[in-house]
């Protein structure tokens, strides 16, 4: 009985993997995409203008205060299935709408740790920056954001987890993820014991690839403690 | 002496909200002399050398160094130009922590002066060796110890050539055994004829380098003069209480003998 389910599962586990590489895609795109977005809207919001400040804090207000499962069934009912450039149309599959879907939440969070890690930097720092003759720029270049990068990195790995367990809300939409997949083991073996043992497999890929993220980042964080 | 001050300010007031700091502050420094502002705290010390380099900016008052009307600057690029003449070494030292100490003399010459790499390169490690740290330049800030830390602190100022340093109690966080190696250093830039401001708690000290003290409380200068009357002869009795106080005269606790004879004990003990 065991072993019939197991053999049945070793059947299906191609189409589990493409399902996981799936899931691996999404997020990758989607930390990648967010990381971009979300530093841009960091430097926004230390801008010294004010209504540039404050458009970038109402992105973060509002990517950050969204469940993301709202997200995710936004961008993929608000966004065309195809897009016109030039005279081609270009696919926007379901996939990539869940990617960008996440990447707005993460790009919100990206924002915040980077604020986050700026206002860590003690004033002194600018201070004596400062009376050095450093322009504000060139703080932020040479003094400020080299001293950020290490604090963000922990913090930051750990958005990368979420936002990978994250993905798993991508079947709700119809991507053919590894969740999509074992769904669709499971009703077409149809049989209990599988079914419970298709789950166990889902659980246990995503627990190999988030728990390697999770040791780096403790890691990290030992040894960037100040 | 030159009859134009290298620094000059004239009724300099400032309050942070209703809190007034500087209330009618005049200060004159000619080139390469060593004043200094001592005081009890509070009194607004600190609070003039951050004018002094654009950091604070007062509401009343003129602030001239040089050619430059410190209190009229607008923009960051006049107020670079200012830093670019004026080195600050802070009570915290304040190094940068994620470059080493080299690079912490390198930065500012090559990226704000465009300084030539190498040529600020062997300027920095003749500063360090100055500075009795030339065997640290590969070490990062956390690694050094506090008097060494400010030391480099020192080298990084001087690394920018500037005209005059402003020393904001550079000795107050550190051990009493560090004091010293980093008062050493100042003495001798005052000897070389740099021209130094500092505010200091550090009374023999201030007494032996200086050219001119001022004595501030409550934002104002209560008196200034040379070294000598301020030390040995201060006209206002706030001065007199304040320095018997902080040379630890007139104290309730009964003398002990100078501190040379616990050095030498050895030779007293000899010859019993």
């Amino acid at each position: 009985m065991a072993t019939e389910h197991l053999a049945t599962l070793w059947h299906w586990a191609p189409t589990l993997g493409m399902g996981l590489l799936q899931n691996i895609q999404m997020s990758v795109g989607a930390i990648g995409l967010g990381t971009l977005l979300g530093l841009l809207v960091g430097l926004l919001l230390l801008s010294p203008l004010a209504p540039v400040r404050a458009l970038a804090r109402l992105w973060v207000q509002v990517f950050r205060n969204a469940p993301w499962l709202v997200l995710i069934y936004f961008t993929s009912y608000v966004f065309p299935f195809d897009i016109q450039v030039g005279s081609t149309w270009v696919a926007f599959p379901d996939w990539l709408k869940v990617t960008v879907g996440l990447a707005l939440p993460a790009s919100a969070n990206v924002a915040e740790i980077f604020r986050g890690a700026v206002a860590s930097i003690p004033a002194t720092q600018w201070e004596a920056a400062r009376s050095l003759a450093f322009s504000r720029g060139q703080i932020l270049r040479s003094i400020i954001l080299p001293q950020c990068l290490r604090r963000m990195l922990p913090p930051w790995m750990n958005l990368y987890a979420v936002v990978t367990m994250g993905t798993a809300l991508a079947s709700l939409v119809g991507v053919h993820d590894l969740i999509d997949s074992a769904q669709i083991a499971a009703n077409t073996v149809n049989r209990s014991g599988f079914t419970v043992l298709v789950y166990f497999s889902v659980l246990a890929l995503f627990f190999a690839y988030c728990y390697p993220i999770a040791r780096l980042t403790q890691r990290l964080e030992r040894r960037y403690a100040f | 002496m030159p009859s134009e001050p290298l620094i000059q300010l004239r009724d300099v007031h400032l309050a942070f909200a209703d809190n007034p700091v500087l209330r009618g502050i005049d200060l004159d420094v000619h080139k390469g002399q060593a004043v200094s502002i001592i005081g009890p705290s509070g009194s607004g010390k600190s609070t003039i050398l951050r004018c002094l380099t654009g950091l604070l900016r007062p509401q009343l008052g003129s602030i001239r160094i040089g050619q430059t009307q410190v209190d009229q600057l607008r923009g960051e690029a006049e107020l670079i130009a200012l830093r670019k003449q004026v080195g600050f070494v802070f009570q915290q030292y304040n190094l940068f922590p994620h470059l080493s100490v080299l690079e912490n003399l390198l930065i500012a010459p090559t990226k704000v002066l465009g300084r030539n790499r190498n040529e600020a390169r062997e300027q920095a490690l003749a500063l360090l060796d100055k500075v009795r740290l030339g065997h640290k330049a590969a070490a990062f800030p956390g690694e050094l110890s506090g008097g060494q830390q400010q030391r480099v602190a020192i080298a990084r100022a001087l690394a920018m050539r500037p005209e005059l340093i402003l020393f904001d109690e550079v000795t107050s966080a550190l051990d009493p055994e560090m004091v010293g190696e980093v008062l050493a250093v100042i003495r001798e830039l005052t000897e070389e004829g740099m021209t130094c401001v500092l505010v200091t708690h550090e009374m023999r000290f201030a007494e032996e380098i200086s050219d001119q003290v001022y004595f501030t409380e409550h934002g104002r200068i209560v008196e200034h003069g040379s070294a000598a009357q301020i030390f040995g002869d201060p006209v206002h009795e706030r001065t007199r209480t304040f320095l018997q106080h902080a040379l630890g005269q007139g104290g309730q606790r009964p003398s002990r003998p100078a501190p040379d004879v616990y050095r030498n004990l050895g030779r007293y003990s000899l010859s019993v």
